[in-house]
């Protein structure tokens, strides 16, 4: 595909109707969240964007962000929509490796300087730039150059926008999120472990559609897919409400799907589009399939106390501390006592006792 | 073609009430009144209405199929089916794999996806052109 | 520090301190009362001591009636408002998950209306108190800022509990967070403040109880 086509003459190209393309839009409505209602302005929108050329880098991360959304190899609105853009760096999935790719990369940031999209998955270590590179560049280094022609960076996965896993207790490697790397560019975090393949295209989708940075929260987070927490969406919430929680994972509450706040359920403090948008083209969620959810497009939720402890629960060891203070307190209280005793004696000792001449006389 | 039921689901479908299936058919209602009223067309996208395990089936079967179905093969196969009430379409769209990207319920008189596009027409009239000369 | 890394300090680290301060203070002051003992009584005991401070422990949880008549208002809210934080406190389920973690025991909890229905009489009775702590004279003439403080410390926690579960105001993870962090300062401010009674309220009513079944008489 030309790279000066509009995405409606590329899809045409292809021979897609304007029916099609109308579906198109419709799906991608939903898909980005938005009312039917907008579908008109959508389709006039995408009918003359032009194609935007994506370097994708993947530094300290699992690739499951990847394979999330590119699972289906046959054409689905994911795969049209990653189509229509022009992914020209992406060492997991493009063919070329080594020199090669790295020329493809240069050239494709030369030609569409500040006009590229960067997305980035996987965080960035910082102790020792050596824990991860690609063809001899850090991840520091390649991060800092690409992003600084980039016109918007997308942080897909927790890693690259929150830290992720390598960011858990100790953070050996000094990972750090994109977010803290990169100052000077508008960044869009799509976080989620790994995010739900429509969310990240929805996200690329947006872009494309209105060429501009969607509605963000505090953490960085379209408001379109991250605006609502689990808990807020969840089907089991009047069980929630009504105290009927699963004690364990096949007892007669998990069967009749209870609650699953006891199992340690972070619904409550999870922000995430899973209980409506669901994963597998709308097949299920963890919570619909008897797990409760890690709060996994959440900052540090590896650190978050365990995955089957309720949020009620501490996420320090307390019955150590509690042991240590009481016995601290012992120790002390018997130390204090018997200062207080001694005093008491020394006291009673000193004690001038008072007859009645001695009042008599002076008063 | 079938909606997908929940995979290794622990609950009874439709043992879950979320509340909204009345809302949602309460919302049709007022949608079907607007659209006879003054032809008022309405999309609802069922895909951001949070349903639970077969309620989106329960919906289905509460508005039926009616006398219309239009069957649609573009990027995959799409039904349009006139439920039981005249004037509410329930919309399904699928890709190539046969999995469902879009759902929506459509009160008009006909969607829009149905009529036949300008666009589409004068592509077909150049080919016919061609064809015949 | 973002709202989910607050949290998870909220609920390690800031919790740790908290307890630290919490059981070292208690414990100290009930050595401290211990340690320093009684001083011995060398008349014949006519009685048995130990028989009669057990009796007082428990018999004083009624009321007598010179008492009711006489501070109705204080006995029947502070009833209420008592027994409301401890219905809340230890009968809603995600506080008997919090119980299970830290101290390894577990019971049946209450249906979640209920606490709810609990917290808003708790709640009420809490703020009566209050008004009829500055509006009678003689109370508002013996309060004390401790005396305002406690009560602060003690209604933040049912406040912000309510607030919490229902979601009302700000973000749910700020909501439990402030929540978390109330029920700290309760911790922190117990063991310097009146609100020791929750223990020595045992000793005084002992004691009492000793001294007089000593003698042979009832408390």
């Amino acid at each position: 595909m030309s790279k000066d086509q509009t995405i409606g003459e590329a899809l045409r190209a292809r021979g897609v109707s304007r029916r099609g393309f109308l579906k198109f839009c419709a799906a991608t409505a939903s898909m980005m969240a938005l009312p039917p209602s907008m579908v008109p302005m959508i389709a006039e929108a995408l009918e003359k964007a032009r194609r935007p050329s994506v370097i994708w880098l993947s530094f300290q991360e699992c690739t499951g962000c990847t394979e999330s959304l590119t699972r289906s190899h046959s054409p689905t609105v994911e795969g049209l929509i990653f189509d229509t853009i022009s992914l020209d760096y992406h060492h997991t999935l493009m063919a070329a490796s080594g020199t090669h790719a790295e020329a493809a990369r240069k050239a494709a940031m030369k030609e569409n300087e500040g006009k590229y999209i960067l997305v980035v998955d996987g965080s960035i270590p910082t102790k020792d730039p050596a824990f991860s590179t690609i063809a001899g560049i850090s991840n520091v280094d390649m991060l800092q150059e690409v992003a600084a022609g980039a016109a918007a960076i997308v942080s897909v996965g927790t890693c690259a926008a929150f830290g992720g896993i390598p960011h858990a207790k100790p953070n050996p490697t000094g990972a750090m999120p994109v977010s803290e790397l990169v100052k000077d560019k508008p960044i869009i975090n799509v976080p989620g472990c790994p995010p739900i393949p429509v969310v990240i295209t929805g996200v690329l989708a947006q872009y494309l559609t209105f060429g501009a940075i969607p509605e963000l929260d505090e953490l960085g987070r379209p408001l379109a897919f991250y605006g609502k927490s689990i808990h807020d969406r969840c089907y089991r919430r009047p069980f929630y409400d009504k105290g009927l929680f699963a004690e364990t994972f096949d007892d007669e509450g998990a069967k009749k799907g209870w609650c699953l706040y006891k199992l340690g359920c972070k619904g409550p403090i999870t922000y995430n589009a899973c209980a409506t948008t669901k994963w597998n083209e709308g097949t299920s969620f963890p919570i619909e399939s008897g797990h409760p959810c890690l709060g996994c497009s959440e900052p540090d939720f590896w650190d978050g106390g365990g995955f089957y402890k309720a949020i009620s629960t501490p996420t320090a060891d307390i019955s150590r501390t509690a042991v240590f203070a009481i016995g601290a307190g012992a120790a002390a209280g018997v130390a204090l006592g018997a200062l207080n005793r001694a005093k008491k004696k020394r006291l009673e000792k000193e004690h001038k006792k008072v007859g009645v001449d001695d009042l008599e006389k002076g008063g | 073609m079938n909606t997908p039921t929940p995979a290794g689901c622990n609950a009874e479908p439709g043992n879950v009430a979320t509340g909204n299936v009345i809302p949602l058919l309460h919302e049709i209602r007022h949608a079907l009144q607007a659209l006879l009223d003054d032809g008022q067309e309405t999309v609802i996208d069922l895909r951001s209405i949070p349903l639970g395990p077969g309620e989106e089936a329960r919906i289905e079967a509460q508005l039926g199929r009616g006398e219309v179905q239009v069957q649609l093969t573009a990027l995959g196969p799409s039904e349009l089916v006139e439920t039981r009430f005249p004037g509410v379409w329930l919309v399904t769209h699928c890709n190539n794999d046969g999995e469902v990207i879009g759902k929506f319920v459509e009160i008009c008189a006909i969607p829009s996806l149905v009529t036949a596009q300008t666009a589409d027409i004068r592509a077909g009239l150049v080919e016919l052109n061609a064809q015949l000369n | 520090m973002s709202e989910p890394e607050l949290l998870i300090w909220i609920r390690g680290p800031a919790l740790q301190i908290a307890t630290v301060i919490f059981l070292l203070g208690v414990v100290v002051r009930i050595f401290e009362i211990l340690v320093l003992g009684r001083k011995p009584n060398l008349a014949e005991a006519r009685g048995s001591a130990v028989a009669g401070g057990l009796r007082t422990v428990f018999a004083r949880s009624i009321p007598d009636r010179g008492t009711l008549q006489r501070s109705t208002f204080n006995l029947v809210a502070g009833y209420i408002f008592h027994t409301g934080i401890f219905i809340t406190l230890l009968f809603f389920a995600p506080h008997i998950l919090l119980f299970q973690d830290t101290l390894g025991l577990s019971w049946p909890s209450l249906p979640t209306q209920v606490i709810d229905a609990t917290t808003v009489v708790t709640i009420i009775a809490l703020l009566a108190v209050l008004v009829h702590r500055v509006a009678h004279r003689v109370m508002r003439y013996l309060s004390r800022f401790q005396d305002y403080l406690v009560w602060l410390v003690t209604i933040l926690p049912m406040v912000t509990g309510y607030l919490a579960f229902h979601r009302i105001g700000l973000t749910p993870q700020h909501l439990i967070t402030i929540h978390i962090a109330s029920v700290e300062l309760l911790m922190v401010v117990f063991p310097f403040t009146k609100l020791m009674h929750a223990f020595t309220l045992f000793f005084a009513r002992y004691y009492n109880g000793a001294m007089a079944g000593y003698k042979g008489v009832n408390s």
